[in-house]
């Protein structure tokens, strides 16, 4: 009972662990949104990426593999939604909550036979030299792949939309599909391409999850993660490094909250398990508060049907 | 065969929709550094002629030819390459982006960016169109706008420019730095087809003319020799009485405004500056001005759907600046909106449930909560008839009725429920000329009946044919109030253009 | 290409056929879901949609069990079609159904073991007021800072979830039940338990309660000043406001309405076939609800239908569990199927599409063979 038994820098070396699946899942949806489509399936392809690549690299024995599959998981869901949404111009709010239900009936059924099997381990990658700074080298630079990736993607989707000629056509159909349109920009095409993108990111935060997180599977194992990441992309603005930063405080919570049961403290373990739900409430109460000053954030076609003109 | 002076030849082209034949066989031709115009009401089919230049719109028959060869546009893309290039009148520009992410976007090619601003410098230098590039496009006039739009399709060296109605929204010293603008280019051997409904503007600019109706070419004339008169008839066809207003009566007091202002939540919304105003029962008051300059702000701060920031409204002596929507509607003061679909009227409901819309309260629609669809449907039975709306019945969707005659309904339903005070913003926009004769006259015997009107246009015409008293929304502020008999267009059009910049 | 064009007016006829399509399509690729897993989809789908109602070795006990599980199915999906139709999105009824349950169980269990007639009563009404004020919460923070409601009453149902956890290990554990988690079994305790009226029927109070509701809301809907402000918000936002329709107002009634619904539900299932409050308690009717409502197409008599077929493929389902070994969660796959042929098929209700084979023409595509 004692916090001097926590070393800060594992912790925080933990808390970017915990924070990866959410960070890479609310990506993949800032860029589906920034092209005016609204996934609310995030939880669903999250979990059967983790599912996916659950499978594959048990069966495999290779975690490379499962997240290339954790990957195609997300984006053959994702691809659903694509289908429903963007040919069949169905509801975005209520397709993404069937591809939710979807999801999460999928993976109980593929997952069957995968429960309290541990995966092959997913190692390290030391980066030399910088891996031996002290505090730095353990916080930084002695991750896996996937959580250097995650950061190298930020940076990627930061310029993506502040400098390049794709993102700006992106952000142009998020912004107004109409115009866009008569442009002669293929709004249903780049947002078929867009939602199949957030799968993937989806998928792969999924299998993070599954893979190195936990790691193994249990049915239901997001719990809620996907729904956060959404949350997270509201508190972002829409903004890649506000999305690292929020992604990185979340994950802070959650470690602290787990830590904090592990301690056995006398607080009670329910209040500290619904903590991480109630900060992202406060969280979204607090942006949409302050969003009433400066609307200009949102994509403007966000959750809008294209017709067509 | 082929005409050397011809760039463009469009031979025989139709398109039908569902519900009606937009292009019925549609020939044009266009010639080397002429400016063409294209002239027809609204709904004669222009639209959709150049849509289909531009390759936004297969055509079901027909054939084009550019420069003598086939031409058969995959996609505006497409049309950019071979060197077609359009100005549109809505939908292309991005609020929340810059003027340079604007102009980067029209552009098919991936330039450097320094390069690009280096090219749309010089393009702007040269034919006078000043813009700065960093500014966020929302916040810009409609001039600023078009100037955009044109110099995004100017960078991209076009042979032939579409531009669709593109003095409609402009104040009219823009208008007349647009037409040295397109008289620049033409001269530099650029071939351009104008497309507008506004007679005098045509024969400033243009030496040939299409005039199409119900989708079909109806004459081919030089607009130079040929009387406003004669092509107006040709645009409309059938001859309809024009209306008539009887003599100005000017009741008491109906509405006055005091210091009424408003501040937008929303960033590109248009501030309501301090606005007064009196109008009595009896008058017409005309508010003029160009689109975004606070019109649809002032109507519903009127109506009560906004609520002012400042100021205050007394409507016959009472104070009703707190009063709501249906507060204000049951002491008699009615609004028209300006959008149609989705603001006035609901398109995937019935005309008998839009009736319920505003006159629920006022016409006894419902009891205690629940409603009367019986009487609904008779008062929108009874609409149709007296203003003669065209529809298979009060069971029709609102969406299934052509623009005239949903506007013919929705003003309708207001006049029938005897408004003290009339408020209506761009009674006969897209509205045909029959239909539009017939709402004008409409207005002009509500006012004979005692009642006030506010009529928000961005048609000159029109206001200085019914209003008594003529304003002018500039930037939301309101001008003086002037005696419509004292004016005359260029008085209207030096009120109107002291826009903001 | 495929050309879609909106309808002139709608198309009656599609209106009601469109889910019964969505159902057939579900069952076609759900057999081949069944084949692919190595069972006779025949023999599945049979057991999902007939057997539990015409066969005579299971119907006997699958009647019941089918009226049970629709009516809190139909309750909820009730309440949330309403939001729905007004695009106010309340996907958190599995809280607010924790949340009445709880209410009214704490209610019982604090009277227990007096013996009135209005326990009962009170009991509905803790129900009711436990899911309103659960779905309160995103109803104001929504009005109050415009908060996204989706998010906001979906975390809430983590956190019912967690507080129901607390209170079986906690507040409301049984202190005769030997330190098991779970409270007192309230249907056993006779002024709180909800029994079956009429044996073996499956019918009980909160059956009766949901063909009211039915009912009552068919003609609020279609009758009331409130139901047509709510279709008008839900389809034109700008003319709602315009007609007056104050839409915080609509905001606190749909959320209170599906919160209250789910809240009842929660209380009936508590003291009825549930009986007694534990970790366990809720098994997903909250979101099953989601699809009911779309699949009745928003209306409370297609609600009642789709309450049942939807309790059909969860009795049919622990049939195909039984009888051939069908996991649970194939179901939930199955019922996510549903709703997303439902969703698409809902584009004919009010587009046409045509096949434009003109335009392939032009495209000189080889034609297909046949």
């Amino acid at each position: 009972m004692d916090f001097s038994d926590i070393n800060f820098s594992l912790l925080i070396a933990s808390l970017i662990v915990a924070a990866t699946p959410i960070l890479l899942a609310a990506l993949g949806e800032l860029i589906t949104e920034k092209s005016g489509v609204l996934n609310l399936g995030v939880e669903g392809m999250m979990i059967f990426g983790a599912i996916s690549g659950f499978i594959v690299t048990i069966e495999t024995k290779n975690p490379w593999l499962g997240f290339l599959c954790s990957c195609v998981g997300g984006m053959l869901l994702a691809s659903i939604f694509a289908v429903v949404t963007q040919i069949f111009r169905a509801n975005q709010v209520a397709s993404g909550l069937a591809l939710t239900l979807f999801g999460l009936g999928l993976s109980a059924l593929l997952g069957q036979s995968y429960t309290g099997i541990k995966p092959v381990a997913f190692p390290d990658m030391h980066i030399p030299i910088l891996a031996d700074i002290p505090i730095i080298g353990i916080i930084l630079f002695q991750h896996d792949f996937i959580v250097y990736f995650s950061i190298f993607a930020v940076i990627f989707v930061y310029f993506l939309f502040r400098n390049s000629h794709f993102g700006l056509i992106i952000k142009a159909i998020g912004e107004n599909h109409d115009s866009a349109h008569a442009l002669g920009y293929k709004v249903i095409l780049i947002r078929f391409f867009t939602i199949l993108i957030g799968g993937a990111f989806a998928g792969l935060g999924g299998g993070y999850l599954s893979l190195v997180r936990v790691p193994q599977w249990t049915e239901g194992m997001t719990a809620g993660a996907g729904w956060i990441a959404l949350a997270l992309v509201v508190f972002a603005s829409w903004q890649p490094f506000r999305l690292l930063i929020g992604a990185y405080i979340f994950g802070g919570i959650t470690l602290l909250q787990l830590n904090l049961q592990a301690l056995g403290l006398e607080i009670n373990v329910a209040l500290l398990s619904m903590s991480p739900y109630l900060v992202t409430i406060g969280v979204l109460v607090f942006m949409s508060a302050r969003r009433n000053k400066n609307s200009l954030e949102a994509p403007r076609s966000l959750g809008k049907t294209f017709f067509g003109l | 065969m082929p005409n050397k002076n011809i760039i463009l030849k469009i031979e025989g082209i139709s398109k039908e929709y569902p519900t009606v034949k937009a292009n019925d066989y549609v020939s044009l031709d266009l010639e080397y550094g002429k400016i063409q115009a294209l002239l027809g009401e609204n709904g004669a089919g222009k639209s959709t002629l150049v849509k289909i230049v531009y390759g936004l719109v297969k055509p079901d028959h027909g054939k084009m030819y550019l420069n003598g060869v086939e031409y058969r546009p995959k996609g505006p893309q497409d049309a950019r390459s071979k060197g077609v290039g359009m100005v549109f009148q809505h939908f292309s520009l991005f609020d929340a982006l810059t003027v340079f992410e604007n102009i980067a976007l029209g552009l098919d090619k991936n330039l450097k960016k320094n390069e690009l601003k280096k090219r749309i410098l010089d393009v702007s230098k040269e034919y006078g169109l000043s813009i700065s590039l960093d500014k966020i496009v929302g916040n810009l006039s409609a001039g600023e706008r078009q100037r955009i739009e044109i110099i995004r399709c100017l960078l991209l060296n076009p042979k032939i420019m579409i531009m669709d109605e593109p003095t409609s929204v402009l104040t009219p010293g823009e208008v007349s730095d647009l037409f040295s603008v397109l008289k620049k280019l033409s001269n530099a051997g650029m071939s351009i087809l104008y497309i507008s409904h506004k007679l005098e503007e045509i024969r400033t600019l243009c030496t040939k003319a299409t005039i199409m109706r119900r989708g079909q070419v109806v004459k081919k004339c030089d607009p130079q020799n040929i009387s406003t008169s004669k092509i107006a008839e040709e645009m409309v066809g059938t001859s309809f009485s024009s209306p008539k207003k009887s003599k100005f009566k000017k009741g008491k007091e109906c509405l006055k405004i005091n210091n009424l202002s408003f501040k937008p939540l929303d960033p590109f919304g248009i501030p309501i500056r301090n606005l007064n105003l009196k109008i009595h029962h009896g008058e017409i008051l005309g508010i003029g001005g160009v689109a975004g300059n606070g019109q649809e702000e002032f109507l519903s701060l009127l109506s009560g759907e906004l609520k002012p920031t400042n100021g205050s409204l007394l409507f016959d002596g009472i104070d009703i600046t707190k009063f709501n929507v249906v507060e204000r509607r049951n002491k008699g003061l009615l609004t028209a909106p300006e959008e149609r679909l989705g603001h006035a009227a609901v398109p995937v409901m019935t005309l008998t449930e839009n009736c319920l819309i505003t006159a629920e309260h006022r016409m006894n629609l419902s009891k205690k909560g629940f409603i009367d669809y019986e009487s609904s449907k008779k008062l929108s039975d009874e609409i149709i008839k007296k203003l003669d709306v065209r529809t298979s019945g009060s069971d029709a969707l609102a969406r299934s009725l052509s623009g005239g005659n949903l506007q013919k309904f929705v003003i309708g339903r207001e006049l029938i429920q005897n408004p003290k005070i009339f408020i209506v913003n761009q009674p006969t926009w897209g509205v045909d000329a029959a239909a539009a004769s017939s709402i004008r006259q409409q207005i002009l015997d509500l006012a004979k009946d005692g009642a006030a009107v506010i009529v928000i246009s961005q048609d000159l015409d029109e206001l200085l044919e019914i209003s008594d008293v003529f304003c002018a929304l500039v930037g939301g502020q309101l001008s003086s109030p002037e005696n419509t008999s004292e004016l005359n267009p260029s008085k209207l059009g030096m009120l109107i253009s002291n826009s903001k910049e | 290409m495929l050309k879609i064009e909106p309808r002139k007016n709608h198309s009656n006829f599609l209106e009601v056929s469109a889910p019964v399509i969505a159902v057939f399509l579900t069952m076609i690729f759900g057999g081949f879901l069944f084949l692919s897993m190595g069972k006779n989809p025949f023999e599945a789908i049979k057991l999902i949609f007939w057997d539990p109602i015409m066969s005579p070795t299971f119907s006997e006990y699958s009647r019941p069990q089918l009226v049970i599980k629709a009516a809190p199915l139909i309750l909820i999906a009730l309440g949330l079609s309403f939001g729905f139709r007004a695009n106010i999105w309340n996907i958190g009824a599995e809280g607010q159904y924790i949340m009445g349950a709880l209410i009214s169980g704490s209610i019982g269990l604090a009277l227990y073991p007096l013996d009135s007639m209005v326990i009962f009563p009170l009991m509905i009404l803790g129900g009711i007021i436990g899911g309103v004020l659960w779905a309160m919460i995103p109803a104001i923070l929504k009005i109050r800072f415009n908060t996204n409601e989706i998010l906001v009453s979906l975390m809430l149902v983590y956190v019912a979830e967690q507080i129901l956890a607390l209170a079986s290990v906690g507040f409301l554990r049984n202190p005769e039940g030997l330190g098991f988690p779970g409270s007192r079994d309230l249907s056993k305790y006779p002024s709180a338990a909800n029994p079956e009226l009429i044996a073996n029927s499956g019918i009980h109070m909160g059956v009766i309660f949901s063909i009211i509701a039915v009912i009552v809301l068919t003609y609020f809907l279609i009758y009331h000043r409130l139901g047509f402000q709510i279709k008008l918000l839900g389809q034109a936002p700008k003319a709602s406001k315009f007609s007056g329709v104050n839409s915080n107002y609509i905001i606190i009634f749909c959320l209170g309405l599906s919160g209250g619904l789910a809240g009842v539900a929660g209380m009936f299932e508590l003291t009825g076939p549930a009986g007694l409050i534990n970790i366990d308690f809720n098994v997903g009717y909250g979101f099953t609800a989601i699809i009911v409502a779309f699949l009745g197409r928003l209306h409370p008599i297609g609600i009642l239908f789709a309450g049942l077929l939807m309790s059909l493929t969860y009795v049919g389902g622990e049939l195909a569990q039984f009888m051939l070994n069908i996991p649970a969660a194939a179901i939930q796959v199955f019922q996510g199927m549903l709703l997303f042929f439902l969703l698409s098929t809902d584009l004919l209700v009010s587009y046409k599409i045509s096949l434009n084979l003109s335009n392939l023409k032009t495209k000189k595509l080889k034609p297909f063979k046949k």
